[in-house]
């Protein structure tokens, strides 16, 4: 299957990931040829097959709704590039 | 000998006998540092000696030795930063479950070893840092991504390390470096503090310089964790003890579909010969099928993605690590922006090349093409592994199809890059454990490995059958020339 430059722009930008117009023509022959060996997927027959999306055979997992100890808000902010008191700092998200 | 040279069992030994001290260990590891380092490349960053020093060797199960841990471990007030820059400055906050337990044994952090970055690549060229070297030949990649864990405990610059795996991320590098790299059965070992790559597929599990090492370490970090929902709790078997359990009667399969055009004929060879001695010691083999291998590495390579481009969407420059925010405003809301001069400076090009195709399989119109079909093969993967292990204990296979090649090779490359997993991937999409050891050298000296692939929860019978087959041979006694 063929991507095209402006496909590959478009899912950049849902991945909120910045490109330059070098990277999206180096990447686009890539993933084509990436995309052209996942292909072969479609000569299997999965018609009668389910969904692994995980291994093991647990089913929902359950813990007691409890209080417990946790770090605290001050070693969470330490790494955070921008904070004002107690919160995360970000760039105006409203116009 | 200088201690550094020694297995972590013998160290401990000394210890208990006092022929060694603690003080002389870490002495030792740091003149090998201060040697090899420059050449090898396998840390992230110097490691803290004087922490490393401050052990108390007595009555714990691990003598208070130092352990390695790949950059993508959490622990406490130590920098975290998965080779990458989007992570650059980032000091863990907490301790990973798997930190937390080698502590309660009695071990200390040793530092933080490189990695691909985000442990996207069979090679450690995609670490923001520098590629870390095969210390059997610095002309040639240590495998990846736990490359610098690998290198680290090939170059006897650190007793024995932690890594991950994902597609192979311990097996092959072990493979590549000679060293001991096992994979657990998935839910095994907790995942909690191992920054994710993708969710369903990732293990933590320990690289070593003999089997009996790595049985010991795993006894250290395997087990329930309740802050892992994915951990599994049924009890952990003392590892040690299955070593010395018999090899004879031990039914081993040997899938026809893994040897094919593509393995060189040395570690063809090796793995043959490798075979012999086992069938000398005992086991029996026959041939197997698992008819789905082909499809292994198109089928990871959009599930990994897809789970890499959903974990990854954290680092956005508003909770750690780097934010860049330059440009003049663009059009669209600043945030934004934010996000995409972060997320575009911040990641090397295999992460980017990651995350685009993980969300391309994800995206409208395109999920059922090849995600959902993904899950759906990986089904039939798995599927292969139940039917041959009705009838064997254990699957023989070599690691990876070539020894260690040279720096440069692939980078520009990704799908030949992705094919050097071709042996591993399969373990992971199924959940098995699998542990890759050392079985010869060649002609140019470079490691081969030989993969042990078992039952989900198998792991003592994958210790007995290396543990026998390395007792009888001597290629975990070999050491690079550095």
């Amino acid at each position: 299957m063929a991507i095209s430059r402006e496909e590959v722009r478009y899912i950049a930008n849902l991945a909120r990931i910045g490109l330059t117009e070098e990277e999206v023509a180096h990447f686009q022959g890539q993933l084509e040829g990436i995309l052209e060996y996942i292909d072969q997927l479609k000569k299997v027959d999965i018609s009668k097959t389910n969904a692994t999306a995980h291994v093991l055979d647990l089913k929902n997992v359950y813990r007691p709704d409890v209080v417990r100890p946790s770090l605290s808000s001050e070693k969470i902010l330490k790494g955070a590039p921008s904070r004002e008191g107690n919160f995360f700092k970000v760039p105006k998200v409203i116009e | 000998m200088k201690l550094n040279f020694l297995t972590g069992h013998e160290l401990i030994e000394s210890l208990r006998s006092k022929k060694a001290d603690s003080g002389q260990i870490v002495a030792d590891l740091k003149k090998r540092f201060d040697e090899v380092e420059p050449k090898v490349k396998a840390f992230a960053r110097p490691p803290d000696f004087k922490d490393a020093a401050n052990f108390e060797s007595q009555g714990c199960v691990l003598g208070g030795l130092p352990v390695a841990l790949k950059d993508n471990i959490c622990s406490d007030g130590d920098l975290t930063e998965c080779s990458s820059r989007v992570l650059g400055g980032f000091i863990a906050p907490y301790d990973a479950t798997v930190v937390k337990k080698l502590k309660e044994n009695g071990a200390v952090i040793l530092g933080k070893t490189n990695m691909d970055e985000f442990a996207f690549g069979s090679s450690c060229e995609t670490s923001c840092f520098y590629p870390t070297r095969n210390p059997w030949n610095l002309d040639c990649v240590p495998g990846g991504s736990s490359g610098g864990s690998a290198a680290s405990v090939a170059a006897d610059e650190s007793i024995w390390a932690l890594g991950s795996d994902t597609g192979g991320s311990i097996r092959q590098p072990a493979s590549l470096c000679g060293v001991v790299g096992m994979k657990p059965t998935y839910g095994r070992v907790s995942r909690y503090g191992l920054i994710a790559f993708a969710s369903s597929l990732d293990q933590i599990g320990p690289l070593t310089k003999d089997v009996r090492d790595n049985a010991l370490l795993l006894n250290a970090i395997a087990g329930y964790d309740d802050r892992d929902a994915t951990s599994v709790n049924i009890p952990v078997p003392d590892y040690l003890r299955s070593l010395e359990k018999d090899i004879k009667g031990m039914r081993i399969g040997i899938p026809k579909e893994y040897f094919i055009k593509g393995m060189d004929p040395e570690v063809e060879q090796a793995i043959r010969e490798a075979i012999s001695k086992l069938k000398s010691l005992g086991a029996e083999f026959k041939e197997v099928s698992l008819p789905h291998t082909e499809y292994a590495v198109a089928v990871y390579y959009i599930i990994a993605t897809a789970e890499a481009s959903s974990n990854l969407a954290r680092f956005d420059g508003v909770q750690y690590g780097l934010r860049v925010h330059e440009k003049a405003k663009e059009a669209g809301p600043e945030l934004v922006s934010m996000y995409k001069e972060t997320r575009g400076k911040g990641f090397g090009a295999e992460a980017k090349r990651r995350i685009i195709l993980g969300t391309y399989v994800l995206s409208s119109g395109y999920y059922d093409a090849y995600y959902s079909r993904a899950l759906k093969v990986r089904t039939l993967i798995k599927e292969d592994f139940d039917k041959v292990f009705r009838e064997c204990d254990l699957i023989l296979t070599p690691t990876s199809p070539t020894p260690a090649f040279k720096i440069g090779e692939r980078t520009d490359d990704p799908l030949s890059m992705y094919l050097s997993d071709i042996y591993t991937i399969s373990v992971n999409l199924a959940g098995l454990p699998a542990l890759s050891l050392p079985c010869g050298l060649t002609k140019n000296g470079l490691p081969i490995g030989l993969q042990v692939l078992g039952k989900p929860f198998g792991e003592e019978d994958i210790y007995c059958l290396a543990y026998h087959y390395e007792q009888n041979t001597q290629w975990h006694k070999m050491k690079p020339k550095l």
